[in-house]
C-alpha cells in the first residue's frame, strides 16, 4: 500500500482519515485523539476571538498547524456572502488556503443548500481557494462542484452529528464512480464499521467529528476508526468476492470418505 | 492630540484612543497576531497593515480566529 497516495490539488496526504475538533472535553484530549486517529487533517471552525476573557488556551497551541494540515471550514455559514467572508477571515488567519466549504439549507438537517454552496465554491476557486465542499448525496451537484473547480468532493453519509451511518450506499458509488476527483465521506458516521464501509465502496477518505469526539471513550474510538478506515482501504483494493445467495464450499469434496 | 474615540471590537463597544493602530489593539488586548484574522468596516486586512491602520471613531473591528469544530 506504499504507493497508495491521496493527492488533491497537489498535495499529498498520509491519512484517509481526517477529522474535527468540536464537541471534546478540553484541547488535551482533543491533541490525543488526533494523534491516536493517525489523521493528517484536521478541520477547525473561525470564530470570533475572546477578547474579554484572555485566559483561554488557543487551539492551535496544541494542534500544530506544521505537523497537521488544517483545513478551516465555514460551518454555520447559511448563505453565500457568509461561507465567502469566513473563508476569506479562515485564509487572512494565515495557516491555510484549503477551506471546508459548507452552506447550509436548513438548522433542524443541517443539510447544505447545494445551490448557494456551487456560488460560492466559484467565487472562491476564483480568488485561489482550494475548495473542498460539503454536499449532498448527489451525484449532479457534486459533478458541478468539480465544475466550478473543486479539487475533491466530500458528500455526506447521513446528517452531521447523527451517527446513523451510510444512508444511501448507492448514490455514494454512484459518486464515486462518475466523479474524476477524490471524493471524502464527511458526515454521518456512527461507529468504526461505518468508516470501513465508506472506505469500501471506494471513498477516498472519511472526515468525522462526532462520532470520535462524542464516543464514550474518545481515544479509545479514535484509535478504531484509524483501523476501519485503513481496513476499508485495503478490503476495497483487494477487491470483495461477489455475493451469492447459496453456499459455495471452500474444502474440495475430492479425497473425502 | 490623542482623544477618545467609540469603537466596536468583536460586537462590544470600546472606548479607545484616536491614532492607535490595528497592531496596538491586538496587543493591548493581549491577542497575539500570527493567527487571527481581523476585519475593519467589513474590509479583511492584511497583516501587513496592522502596523499601520489607525482607529477612529466608529470603526466596527471584527478579530477572528480557529476554534474546535467539524461542522456546523
Amino acid at each position: 500500500m506504499a504507493d497508495d497516495r491521496l493527492i488533491i490539488a497537489g498535495r499529498e496526504f498520509k491519512s484517509r482519515l481526517w477529522v474535527g475538533t468540536g464537541k471534546y472535553k478540553d484541547f488535551a484530549e482533543t491533541k490525543k485523539a488526533i494523534e491516536v486517529s493517525g489523521a493528517d487533517v484536521v478541520t477547525v471552525a473561525v470564530r470570533r476571538v475572546n477578547i474579554i476573557d484572555r485566559s483561554k488556551e488557543n487551539l492551535l497551541d496544541y494542534i500544530d498547524p506544521k505537523k497537521y494540515t488544517i483545513l478551516p471550514n465555514t460551518a454555520g455559514c447559511y448563505t453565500v456572502e457568509d461561507a465567502v467572508r469566513y473563508s476569506r477571515l479562515a485564509r487572512a488567519a494565515g495557516v491555510s488556503d484549503l477551506v471546508k466549504l459548507e452552506v447550509l439549507g436548513d438548522e433542524r438537517t443541517l443539510f447544505p443548500d447545494t445551490a448557494g454552496l456551487i456560488e460560492a465554491a466559484k467565487i472562491l476557486v476564483k480568488e485561489g481557494f482550494i475548495v473542498l465542499p460539503y454536499t449532498n448525496d448527489d451525484p449532479i451537484v457534486a459533478q458541478k462542484l468539480v465544475d466550478v473547480g473543486c479539487p475533491a468532493v466530500m458528500p455526506l453519509a447521513a446528517p452531521i452529528g447523527s451517527g446513523l451511518g451510510i444512508r444511501n450506499p448507492y448514490n455514494l458509488k454512484i459518486i464515486m464512480e462518475m466523479i474524476k476527483v477524490p471524493i471524502i465521506v464527511d458526515a454521518g458516521v456512527g461507529t468504526a464499521s461505518d468508516a470501513a464501509f465508506a472506505m469500501e465502496l471506494g471513498a477516498d477518505a472519511v472526515l468525522m467529528n462526532t462520532a470520535i469526539a462524542g464516543a464514550q471513550d474518545p481515544i479509545a474510538m479514535a484509535e478504531a476508526m484509524n483501523y476501519a478506515v485503513q481496513a476499508g482501504r485495503l478490503a476495497y483494493k483487494a477487491g470483495r468476492i461477489p455475493r451469492k445467495l447459496y453456499a459455495t464450499a471452500s474444502s474440495p469434496i475430492e479425497g473425502m470418505l | 492630540m490623542q482623544h477618545a474615540i467609540k469603537i466596536h471590537v468583536n460586537g462590544e463597544a470600546r472606548t479607545w484612543r484616536s491614532g492607535a493602530t490595528v497592531s496596538e489593539l491586538l496587543s493591548e488586548l493581549d491577542i497575539k497576531n500570527e493567527r487571527v484574522a481581523v476585519e475593519l468596516n467589513l474590509e479583511i486586512l492584511d497583516r501587513a497593515v496592522f502596523d499601520q491602520r489607525l482607529l477612529k471613531d466608529g470603526d466596527r473591528v471584527e478579530i477572528m480566529s480557529f476554534i474546535g469544530g467539524g461542522a456546523s
